[in-house]
């Protein structure tokens, strides 16, 4: 009889539980998370294609932008095409050393990957350029950045 | 008089979870879950510095001349063709079903899990472009040619070995590989019809 008379409160729902399961989500965030470590002062925007591969060991890649100065830039530097290195516009003999440079950081120099993202509107004769610089430093594994598209 | 017992106030932990979500937020904003793609390419070695003249006579019939021009214009061998034409008539050059004297040669070739074949591993595709040729059509073109070898690919992997070459072992993928070798050069850009 008792117990039926005892006031029958709601438990309160605990919350203690919300903060790891926050943290975990949080984790999980921090880890597959890849922080662009230069500013881009080119802006580009990639072809598409369909036969794309994945590029795998993201330690190995090194990335050329290539494409006309950003719109903040652009008073500046004018809208001809430029190619990026780390933070700062580069000319295509200076790939040489940037190759080198990359090379010193990485753990395995031999499967070093050059990553291109070069702008659908540049012309082919500065890429021919770079290509060329690439091939003297022995940075033959290129890959054209792109994006998919369906078929 | 028992003294009641002195109790550690808990500590207030119900922000813990505001400062987490606030992290959260923060690394869900700055990430960047896509993982990069690309075309990947291999470009040839450099020159000797005492070559002279790396030229390798290669017979007619067996090179694919693709070239493109400053305005994007597509030219093989003597046609002018579509982009979307390519990838039909860079498969039939690749693989010269019927022997025709114009494709490229057929050789006997011995290939471990495929025996004595018929395969053309003379054949080379080359591209040439004009220093103005836009990127994104050097990109497509690119695109249709390592596709046209990835469908045949495919498709002797599946005739032979009855799955794609994606699922295929080390060994029946080097096979494939052997079969229909991966020739695309890239020659120096000329300047066709001027910029």
């Amino acid at each position: 009889m008792a117990k039926k008379k005892g006031s029958r409160e709601l438990p309160e729902l605990t919350t203690s539980s919300l903060p790891d399961l926050i943290f975990t989500i949080l984790f999980f965030f921090m880890i597959v998370t890849t922080m662009r470590e230069v500013t881009l002062k080119v802006k580009f925007v990639v072809p598409a294609g369909t036969e794309l591969e994945k590029l795998e060991k993201k330690s190995c890649v090194s990335f050329i932008y290539v494409g006309p100065p950003t719109d903040q830039l652009r008073a500046q530097m004018g809208s001809g095409t430029r190619i990026q290195l780390n933070d700062r516009y580069a000319e295509p003999r200076e790939v040489m050393d940037f190759v080198a440079q990359e090379r010193t950081t990485m753990p395995d120099p031999a499967s070093q990957v050059m990553s291109m993202k070069i702008d659908q509107h540049t012309q082919m004769g500065i890429i021919t350029d770079i290509k060329e610089v690439l091939r003297k430093s022995w940075a033959l594994k290129i890959n054209y950045s792109a994006t998919r598209r369906g078929n | 008089m028992a003294r009641k017992k002195k109790k550690v106030p808990g500590l207030n932990a119900s922000s813990t979870a505001d400062i987490s979500f606030i992290l959260l937020i923060f690394f869900l904003v700055t990430t960047s879950m896509d993982t990069d793609m690309g075309l990947a390419r291999r470009l040839p070695q450099p020159p000797e510095p005492n070559q002279e003249d790396a030229q390798i006579d290669v017979k007619e019939r067996n090179v694919l001349n693709v070239r493109l021009n400053a305005a994007g214009n597509l030219m093989v061998n003597h046609d002018f063709i579509d982009i979307n034409q390519l990838r039909a008539r860079a498969k039939e050059f690749i693989q010269n079903k019927n022997n025709s004297p114009k494709l490229p040669e057929l050789h006997a070739k011995q290939i471990d899990l495929l025996g004595t074949c018929y395969v053309t591993d003379k054949h080379v595709i080359s591209v040439q472009t004009d220093r103005g040729t836009p990127y994104n059509v050097y990109f497509l073109v690119q695109n249709e040619l390592v596709a046209a070898y990835n469908e045949l690919r495919d498709d002797l992997a599946i005739a032979k070995f009855g799955h794609p070459y994606a699922r295929c072992s080390e060994d029946e993928q080097i096979a494939i590989r052997t079969y229909y070798p991966q020739k695309i050069s890239e020659a120096e850009p000329k300047n066709y019809g001027g910029n």
